[in-house]
C-alpha cells in the first residue's frame, strides 16, 4: 500500500534523515520507533507530502505522494503530534473542516463525521468544543479528524501523548478496529510496550538511519542470546493493576 | 462545502465566537470615534463662537462704540473684565485672546486717522500660543470694529468736533507742511466740520450720533464647500474614518498572529496536509479577513449613521467599493505579518507599533491637511492616508463615484503589494 524509497532529507548541513526506506501493506501496522530527535517526525513529514524529500520517493498503490493538490494526498489520514484542533470549533466542526479540505460533501461527510465521532466514543459529545474536552478526549478527536475522509494509509505521530490509560487503551483499540479494516498504518512512538502491543513489523530508526526493521519475534533475534531471557518478577504490570483498580471504562 | 468555504466558515465562526472580544472591537472605535468628533466639532451646526474679552481702559463713546459692535458680532463669546483678569483667562486657555483699548484711544484715534505722522494708539492683544490661529482671527475682526467705530466718531458733531478743531489747530502750526498741503487739508476738515453740522439733529442720544462712519466695502457669503449641494461638515465623519481604519487594522494583526499560532499549535500543518493548494489556504485566509475586516467596517458605519448624525453624502456605492479595497488591505497586511513575523509575541507588539504609525501618519488622528506640506506629499505613500481621505471623500466631503477611484486603486496596488512581499516570504515548511 505505501512505499518509502531511500527517503533523504537535510535542514542546512544537519542531515535529519538518511536512506529511510519502509513498506505498509494493507491491514498492517507499521512501528516507526526511535528516541526523540531520531528523525521519525521528519519521515512522517515526507510520508505524507508536507516535506518533499532531497532525495527518494513516496507511492501508494504505486502513485506518487506530491505536495499541495496531489489526489493521492486523499488517501492518506495524518494524525500530528500536537493536538490539532481548533479549540473554539466544536468536534463536529472540526470533522467538517477537514472532511471538506478532503473533497467529501453533503450526505456522506455528515456520515463520515458521525462515524469518526462514534468510533473515537465522542459521538455525545459532537457540539461541544474541544477547549471543554480532557487531554484524552482531544487525542482521540485528533484522530477522528485523521479518519473522517476514509483514508487508506494512516500516519500517528505518537497520538498517545499524555493521555491516561483509559484513553489510550481506548485508542488502541480503535487502531485494531481500523487495521482489522484494511487499513495500513505507520505508528510512530517511542514507546516499547505500545509498539510491542500494536505492531506487526517494526522499524527502528536512530540518528536519521534505520537501524533495524523486521517482524518484532525476528527482531528478538537482534539480541545476544544471554540477553533474550528476563527474569519475570512479576506476571501482572502496574498498568495492569491500575486498569483493574480503575476500570477499562472511559471517564471522559 | 468547498475547501475554500470550509475554510472562511471556520474563520468566521473561530472569529465571532468571541462575544466578549467582539463587543470590545466595535465598541472601542466606535467610543473613540466619539471623543475624537466631539472634539473636532461634532455634528453640523452654527460656527463655534471665539471666546475672547475686551478690556476697555478708555471709556469714551469711540471705545463703548467698538465694545458695542464687538458684542454684537456672532463671531464672538465676548467677556467685558478687567484687564488683570481677562490676562489670567488667557493664560488659563479660557479664552483666546483678550484687546486692551488704552486710555485716550478715544481723542488720538481720529487723529491718527487723518494725520499720518501722528502717534497711533496701541491696543494690545494678549492671546493663547496655543490657539495662534485665533489671533489672526480676532487682529482682523478688531480692525474692521475699530474702523468701523472710529470713523463713525470722526464724523460725529459730539465726539468729532473737538478732534477736527485740534488738528486744524495742528495743521496750521506746522512747519513742514507745504501751503498748497496746509491749504488743502484745512478744506478737508472744513469739509468735515460741516458734515458734523448736518449730523448733528440725530445725534441726540446716541454715541456717534446718526453717522455711520466708514464700513467694510463688501459683504462676506459663506458657503461649505462639498461635492453636494447641502451636505454640511460632521466632525464625527471624520473621526469615524480614522477610528475605524485603526480598529480594523488591528484586526488585521489577529488574522496574521492568527496564522503564526496555527503554526505553534500544528494546525497548519495539518492543513497543509490537505490536498489543498497553497494558495487556496493563503487565499481563504485573505477571503475572510476581508469579510470580517468589511463586517466590522459595517458595524462601525452603522452606529455613525445611527446615532452621530454621519452619512454617506456622497457616492453609496464608492464608499462600498472603499471599504471592500481597504478590507483587502487589511487581510493582506496581516498575511504580511504572519510571513514576517517570528512568535505570535514579538509580532504582535511590532505589528501593533508599525500599524499605529501607519494610522497616525495617514491622518486617523488628525487630519492630513494639519500636516506640513512635505508631510501630506510623503504620506500619499502611505496605505492608511489614502482609506481615511476616500472614506472622507464619501461621507462628509459627497464627492461622486470617479473619486473613489483612485483611493480603491491605491489601496488595491498596496494590497497586491503585500500580498506578493507575503507569498514570497512565507515560511512553508515552517
Amino acid at each position: 500500500m505505501l512505499e518509502a524509497r531511500d527517503l533523504w532529507k537535510s535542514y542546512g548541513t544537519r542531515k535529519a534523515v538518511e536512506g529511510v526506506s519502509l513498506a505498509v501493506k494493507a491491514g498492517e501496522i507499521v512501528g516507526l520507533l526511535g528516541p526523540n530527535g531520531a528523525g521519525k517526525s521528519t519521515t512522517v513529514a515526507m510520508l505524507c507530502g508536507l516535506t518533499p524529500p532531497d532525495r527518494g520517493s513516496v507511492t501508494i498503490g504505486g502513485e506518487a505522494v506530491g505536495e499541495e493538490r496531489n489526489a493521492v494526498k486523499r488517501r492518506i489520514g495524518l494524525v500530528p503530534q500536537d493536538i490539532s484542533l481548533f479549540e473554539d470549533l466544536s468536534a463536529i466542526g472540526n470533522l467538517e473542516l477537514f472532511g471538506a479540505l478532503y473533497g467529501i460533501t453533503g450526505r456522506t461527510l455528515h456520515d463520515r463525521t458521525h462515524a469518526a465521532l462514534e468510533l473515537v466514543g465522542l459521538a455525545d459529545r459532537a457540539k461541544s468544543r474541544p477547549s471543554t474536552f480532557s487531554g484524552g478526549m482531544k487525542r482521540r478527536l485528533n484522530i477522528a479528524c485523521a479518519l473522517v475522509h476514509d483514508p487508506d494509509v494512516l500516519l500517528l505521530d505518537e497520538p498517545t501523548v499524555g493521555v491516561d490509560p483509559q484513553s489510550r487503551n481506548a485508542i488502541f483499540d480503535n487502531l485494531e478496529t481500523l487495521r482489522a479494516k484494511g487499513k495500513a498504518l505507520v505508528y510512530t512512538t517511542h514507546y516499547m510496550e505500545e509498539a510491542e502491543r500494536l505492531c506487526d513489523y517494526i522499524v527502528i530508526i536512530d540518528h536519521g538511519k534505520i537501524v533495524a526493521s523486521d517482524r518484532k519475534e525476528a527482531l528478538l533475534a537482534l539480541l545476544p542470546a544471554e540477553k533474550r531471557r528476563k527474569v519475570v518478577v512479576s506476571e501482572a504490570s502496574l498498568e495492569d493493576v491500575f486498569l483493574h483498580l480503575t476500570g477499562r471504562e472511559l471517564r471522559d | 462545502m468547498s475547501p475554500l468555504s470550509a475554510l472562511v466558515r471556520k474563520d468566521l465562526i473561530l472569529y465571532f465566537s468571541n462575544k466578549r472580544a467582539l463587543l470590545i472591537t466595535l465598541a472601542a472605535p466606535i467610543l473613540i470615534a466619539a471623543f475624537f468628533g466631539y472634539v473636532m466639532g461634532g455634528p453640523p451646526k452654527k460656527p463655534t463662537r471665539v471666546p475672547v474679552a475686551i478690556v476697555d481702559l478708555d471709556r469714551s463713546p469711540t471705545s463703548k462704540i467698538i465694545v458695542d459692535a464687538m458684542k454684537a458680532d456672532p463671531t464672538f463669546d465676548l467677556k467685558e473684565v478687567p484687564e488683570p483678569e481677562a490676562v489670567a483667562l488667557v493664560r488659563e486657555g479660557r479664552i483666546r485672546a483678550a484687546a486692551v483699548i488704552p486710555a485716550g484711544f478715544g481723542d488720538a484715534a481720529p487723529k491718527a486717522m487723518f494725520a499720518p505722522n501722528a502717534k497711533k494708539p496701541e491696543i494690545t492683544v494678549h492671546f493663547d500660543p496655543s490657539q495662534a490661529i485665533a489671533l489672526q482671527l480676532v487682529k482682523g475682526l478688531l480692525a474692521e470694529h475699530v474702523m468701523k467705530g472710529v470713523s463713525r466718531a470722526a464724523f460725529s458733531p459730539d465726539t468729532g468736533m473737538k478732534a477736527i478743531t485740534d488738528m486744524r489747530a495742528d495743521v496750521k502750526a506746522a512747519k513742514d507742511i507745504a501751503p498748497d498741503e496746509r491749504r488743502d487739508l484745512i478744506t478737508l476738515f472744513d469739509s468735515i466740520e460741516r458734515m458734523q453740522a448736518h449730523n448733528k439733529p440725530a445725534s441726540a442720544s446716541r454715541p456717534g450720533g446718526g453717522t455711520q462712519g466708514f464700513s467694510m466695502p463688501f459683504e462676506t457669503k459663506q458657503v461649505e464647500v462639498t461635492g453636494k449641494a447641502n451636505a454640511r461638515y460632521n466632525g464625527f465623519a471624520h473621526s469615524f474614518a480614522g477610528m475605524g481604519v485603526q480598529f480594523i487594522l488591528f484586526m488585521g494583526i489577529e488574522v496574521g498572529v492568527g496564522l503564526l499560532l496555527m503554526r505553534r499549535l500544528g494546525l497548519w500543518k495539518r492543513l497543509r496536509a490537505a490536498p489543498v493548494s497553497r494558495t487556496l489556504l493563503l487565499g481563504s485566509r485573505i477571503l475572510s479577513g476581508t469579510l470580517i475586516a468589511s463586517i466590522l467596517l459595517v458595524g462601525i458605519y452603522a452606529a455613525a449613521i445611527a446615532f452621530f448624525g454621519v452619512r454617506i453624502e456622497g457616492s453609496v456605492a464608492g464608499f462600498i467599493l472603499i471599504g471592500i479595497a481597504f478590507a483587502i488591505l487589511t487581510s493582506t497586511f496581516g498575511l504580511l505579518i504572519a510571513a514576517l513575523g517570528k512568535t505570535p509575541e514579538a509580532t504582535r507588539g511590532l505589528a501593533v507599533l508599525a500599524t499605529l504609525l501607519l494610522v497616525m501618519l495617514g491622518g486617523a488622528w488628525v487630519p492630513s491637511f494639519v500636516f506640513p506640506e512635505w508631510l501630506q506629499t510623503v504620506t500619499l505613500f502611505v496605505p492608511t492616508r489614502w482609506a481615511v481621505d476616500g472614506l472622507e471623500a464619501m461621507t462628509w466631503r459627497g464627492l461622486g463615484f470617479d473619486a473613489a477611484l483612485a483611493p480603491v486603486g491605491a489601496m488595491l496596488a498596496f494590497s497586491a503589494l503585500f500580498a506578493r512581499i507575503a507569498i514570497r516570504r512565507f515560511d512553508w515548511e515552517e
